[in-house]
């Protein structure tokens, strides 16, 4: 037999372009938060059906030339404005059905083994593009036009019944609920009874593994750089590893300074247990170790970590040293992306201490401040070496101790510097 | 690169005398070789009949002249076509040569839950120099694929196409048809891919707004939406969490330089099985000067619409006739949803023939739609949203809209989630021309079970796209998440309320769904529904499928995140024991 050709006359389209965006506030009102389960489709095929209400759901049997003869569409396809009325919640409303004459043609496919059957010629029959409403986004039926003579003489037995399903108002929104008894019969497992129990169980932990509990980890080497200053250049290095699943990770951080001259002047590890608390930040608390300066002080640390709105990335902490000194750090800093490589970073670090430390010399309150503002290149994202400058202050009695080891209480640095990670 | 064409052409006339290989590197059977005739013609890659032996390998596979790992069946990639006839049994024997358990799952094949593939569900796996003979009924027919559901085996080639012949005549009457199987290739190993994601959300997303880019052409936001974005740490450029900054986007195996070409004779009516196979691309396809005829969906006849472009996400399928009148070529391009890349080939009268590869279009930025104020503003790109002031002082993650806990996973909870369905998809909002959209799906023929569904469930796809964390209420999969369980035979309506910013195509083992789209008892049938950012898709399914089911996100790192449950259809009667 020879087979049945879909023959699409495109020439009948006779709308013009989609405009597909207009209707924008069309679907403005249609909530679905739990406490309106409502169907959003709810009863709107019934008011625009042109066969509702014709018992459809008779004659099986024979195939009919033409399935619509007699049918009347919609007549004005204006009668549904693109954009809802406010007393009208239900911007489908009628917009479905009569943009669609075929909707309801019983094929009679046997849908009983896969959803598929004999779909030869089913026939869409011309319709006059103009006796169809525009749908809510303003799109012409994409059947319209559709010319297909051949079909009627193809009619199997199978396409029997051209109305049944003519008659179909959206289900009732049924309410959320929970499952009847009969789902809960059976075995937990439909998969052990076939291949035994201990295997599956072992598959199914496999299966929870890579599901979701997966464990990653990362080195961030975030500043590690040259700072030339007047007469006492150094470095710098400030660098964290983290590893873990979503919610708990081991996290350690480092960062020292030094002086080209004489060596590191502060140097200090952490090692924290950092636990996601909110999706943006986490809590970490462990222990924090300073090899210098001299001497050696170790602390208990609370702190957080993360980013706050306006892409902030803020790090704060509180630290109680084994001589029983309280201080506290703030680091903010801010990615200014000016070109897809090329990153602004602007930095600012807070220290603070509770009490005078003179052997450390740090003094009570805002003991030092630094503004920095690294221009970084990523050549990768991982990879990515800088320029910046930055300006370091003391307060206080800080200041006065920093004097009184012959060094300025602020200056500017202008800094070299390397930011990579893996 | 002819050169590796060639080189890769004379490997298949060495494996078409060999049979079946695995030692070749890199092959591709020859339906998806370049200069195709058409699947219909005989090719020693397309396995038909009852008794079919495949084979899962690691094998070297070269994409424009540079050589990565990728994990075949039976050596090629994609994976040979799989030809099979409604009403026919058959027997998979699948062979595993790789050092780690391995699966294939029937994408769309309605079977007994034990043969549907998935380890830990349906089956324990297929453990190393294992053989695991699937057989089942062939109940069905149309377009549909098989891939792996084992790790990230999928990303790294492990899929192939599958046709079933209707047992009667074939309603879509075509003088040739041809396989268009999409995916997304990369030299990274999955698991660095993922890796890279967890560290930092959106380290593949290289089309960040700049503050220099304006003068460059870069779409811009309205201040107002800039801030609100910000406000919400939300990027409003984030569309893709891996582009082309980590994948080639192939089709049938070939890049675009590679240019796969299938032949057709002027004037014939040709049908193209289109079938997403990425690991996480959703394409937007299109022919420059041809008009598409949908013709079908996810394997289900619809009956026929013409678009010029339509958005298809991993794991959908589309049926497209077209008919190339003139003896010129065309060309198929499927653009990466964020327009970072694309996937090109060729239809062609003649072999070496070629049309112009239009260049990427500007590429789209999220709106207030996205960010679920549906109705408030539809810009998704294209000179930016206008948000009503209302928009901006909307709670983004207002827990009492759920009844979960809203944890660390969830960063957002759309405020005014909306139907989408009548949408075509980010960045098709105003391309100019027709663009397929849900509710043009219409299903040729009316559905079997007309009842009304009993009840709703709810399912909220949440995530947390900075720590790439995502789930179904708030819940990965790992962490013990209750199935969801329906009763056999019970018709459900399950809403699928988007409360993230991207969009989830999400998969329903063992079933067919019909999505409420306004068509009543024709809704279309589809396994795969993509939701779009900020929406809420309903889909009616009768629970007729006894066993276990995996229900997911076909984005494949998102399912390895956690977007995964179980769906249980009790009790199970005979079919188990």
């Amino acid at each position: 037999m020879k087979p049945m050709i879909f023959l699409l006359a495109a020439t009948a389209l006779s709308a013009p372009a989609l405009a597909q965006s207009a209707p924008a506030t069309a679907q403005a009102d249609r909530g679905v938060g739990p406490p309106q389960p409502a169907d959003p489709h709810a009863g709107h095929e019934t008011p625009a059906d042109p066969h509702a209400g014709h018992d459809m759901a008779a004659d099986h049997d024979q195939g009919q030339a033409d399935p619509h003869a007699g049918h009347s569409m919609p007549a004005n396809p204006q009668a549904q404005p693109p954009t809802t009325p406010p007393e009208r919640p239900d911007s489908h409303a009628g917009h479905e059905a009569p943009a669609d004459p075929h909707a309801g043609h019983d094929m009679g496919a046997d849908h009983g083994e896969g959803q598929t059957g004999p779909h030869a010629g089913h026939a869409m029959p011309a319709e006059p593009p103009a006796q169809f409403p525009a749908s809510s986004t303003a799109r012409p039926d994409p059947h319209a036009g559709h010319s297909m003579p051949e079909g009627h003489g193809a009619h199997g037995p199978a396409q029997a019944d051209p109305h049944a399903g003519h008659v179909m108002p959206a289900a009732p929104a049924p309410a959320p609920a929970a499952p009847p008894a009969e789902a809960h019969s059976g075995p937990v497992h439909a998969a052990d009874s076939v291949f035994g129990e201990a295997r599956m169980a072992a598959a199914r932990e496999a299966l929870r593994e890579t599901h979701g509990d997966v464990r990653t980890s990362r080195l961030l080497i975030d500043r590690f750089e040259a700072r030339l200053r007047d007469g006492d250049d150094g470095y710098l290095w400030d660098a964290q590893f983290w590893w873990g699943g979503d919610v708990d990770k081991l996290w350690l951080k480092t960062e020292g300074e030094g002086v080209f001259d004489r060596g590191v002047e502060s140097a200090e590890v952490q090692g924290l247990w950092s636990r996601a608390i909110d999706p943006w930040f986490d809590l970490q608390v462990g222990v924090r170790h300073d090899f210098r300066p001299a001497p050696d002080r170790t602390h208990l640390v609370v702190g957080f970590q993360g980013l706050a709105p306006y892409w902030f990335e803020i790090d704060g902490a509180l630290f109680l040293s084994h001589e029983g000194e309280v201080s506290a750090r703030l680091e903010a800093e801010y990615d200014l992306r000016l070109t897809p490589r090329l990153i602004a970073q602007p930095q600012a670090e807070l220290e603070l201490a509770a009490q005078d430390m003179p052997e450390l010399g740090v003094g009570a309150g805002l003991s030092t401040a630094e503004l920095g503002l690294r221009l970084r290149y990523e050549i990768a994202p991982e990879f990515a070496p800088y320029v910046g400058i930055a300006y370091e202050r003391a307060f206080g009695d800080t200041a006065d101790y920093w004097r009184a080891e012959g060094e300025d209480a602020g200056g500017w640095s202008l800094l070299l510097g390397l930011r990579a990670w893996f | 690169m002819i050169d590796s064409r060639l080189t890769r052409r004379g490997l298949l006339g060495a494996a078409a005398l060999g049979g079946i290989g695995l030692a070749w590197p890199g092959l591709l059977p020859a339906w998806a070789r370049t200069g195709s005739h058409g699947i219909a013609a005989k090719d020693f890659a397309t396995l038909t009949g009852q008794e079919i032996a495949l084979a899962v390998a690691n094998s070297a596979f070269t994409v424009d002249g540079r050589r990565g790992h990728a994990v075949t069946i039976n050596g090629t990639l994609p994976a040979p076509l799989l030809r099979l006839r409604e009403g026919q049994n058959v027997r998979l024997a699948v062979t595993n040569h790789l050092d780690e358990d391995t699966s294939i799952h029937w994408h769309g094949l309605l079977v007994p839950f034990t043969m549907d593939g998935v380890p830990g569900v349906s089956f324990p796996g297929i453990r190393p120099h294992e053989t695991f003979v699937y057989e089942f009924p062939v109940r069905q027919s149309g377009t549909y694929w098989y891939h792996s559901h084992s790790g990230l085996q999928e990303q790294q080639g492990h899929y192939g196409p599958i046709v079933i012949d209707p047992a009667g005549e074939d309603p879509v009457a075509a003088d040739r048809e041809h396989v268009v199987l999409l995916s997304d290739w990369s030299f990274l190993h999955p698991h660095q891919i993922f890796s890279r994601l967890k560290q930092e959300g959106g380290f593949f997303n290289r089309q960040r707004l700049t503050l220099l880019g304006a003068r460059e052409g870069e779409p811009r936001l309205s201040r107002e939406d800039r801030e609100m974005f910000a406000r919400a740490r939300m990027d409003p450029t984030d569309i893709a969490d891996v582009t082309a900054a980590a994948y080639t986007y192939l089709i049938n195996g070939h890049s675009p330089d590679e240019n796969w070409t299938g032949l057709f004779r002027p004037g014939e009516r040709v049908r193209l099985r289109i079938i997403n196979a990425a690991a996480m691309t959703i394409f937007n396809l299109r022919i420059p000067d041809l008009p598409l005829t949908v013709v079908g969906t996810d394997g289900q006849l619809v009956r026929p619409v013409e678009v010029d472009e339509l958005q298809i996400a991993p794991a959908e399928t589309y049926d497209l006739v077209v008919t190339p009148a003139a003896d010129r070529a065309f060309t198929i391009v499927a653009e990466s949803i964020d327009r970072s890349g694309l996937a090109r080939a060729t239809l062609a009268p003649r072999l070496g023939m070629v049309a112009p590869v239009p260049p990427l279009r500007e590429r789209p930025l999220l709106g207030m739609a996205d960010m679920g104020m549906g109705g408030m503003d539809h810009g998704s790109g294209h000179g930016g949203g206008h948000g009503a002031a209302a928009g901006h002082d909307m709670d983004m993650r207002d827990e009492s809209r759920v009844g979960f806990p809203v944890g660390v996973g969830v960063d957002m909870i759309a405020p005014n989630p909306v139907d989408r369905t009548g949408d075509p998809g980010i960045g098709l909002e105003n391309v100019g021309h027709r663009v397929l959209t849900y509710r043009d799906l219409v299903a040729l023929t009316p559905n079997r079970d007309s009842r009304p569904p009993s009840r709703t469930v709810d399912v909220h796809l949440t995530g947390n796209m900075e720590r790439f964390m995502w789930s179904f209420d708030g819940v990965k999969f790992s962490e013990g998440a209750e199935p969801i369980r329906f009763a056999r035979d019970e018709r459900v309506r399950v809403r699928l309320i988007n409360d993230t910013m991207m969009s989830h195509p999400i998969h329903l083992h063992g079933h067919f769904f019909e999505i409420v789209n306004g068509h009543g008892p024709h809704q279309p049938l589809k396994h795969t529904v993509n939701v779009l950012p900020g929406s809420v898709t309903a889909f009616d399914v009768t629970a007729d499928a006894p066993g276990d089911w995996a229900f997911h996100c076909h984005l494949l790192l998102h399912m390895h995140a956690g977007m995964m449950r179980v769906v249980t259809v009790r009790p199970l009667g005979g079919e188990a024991a």
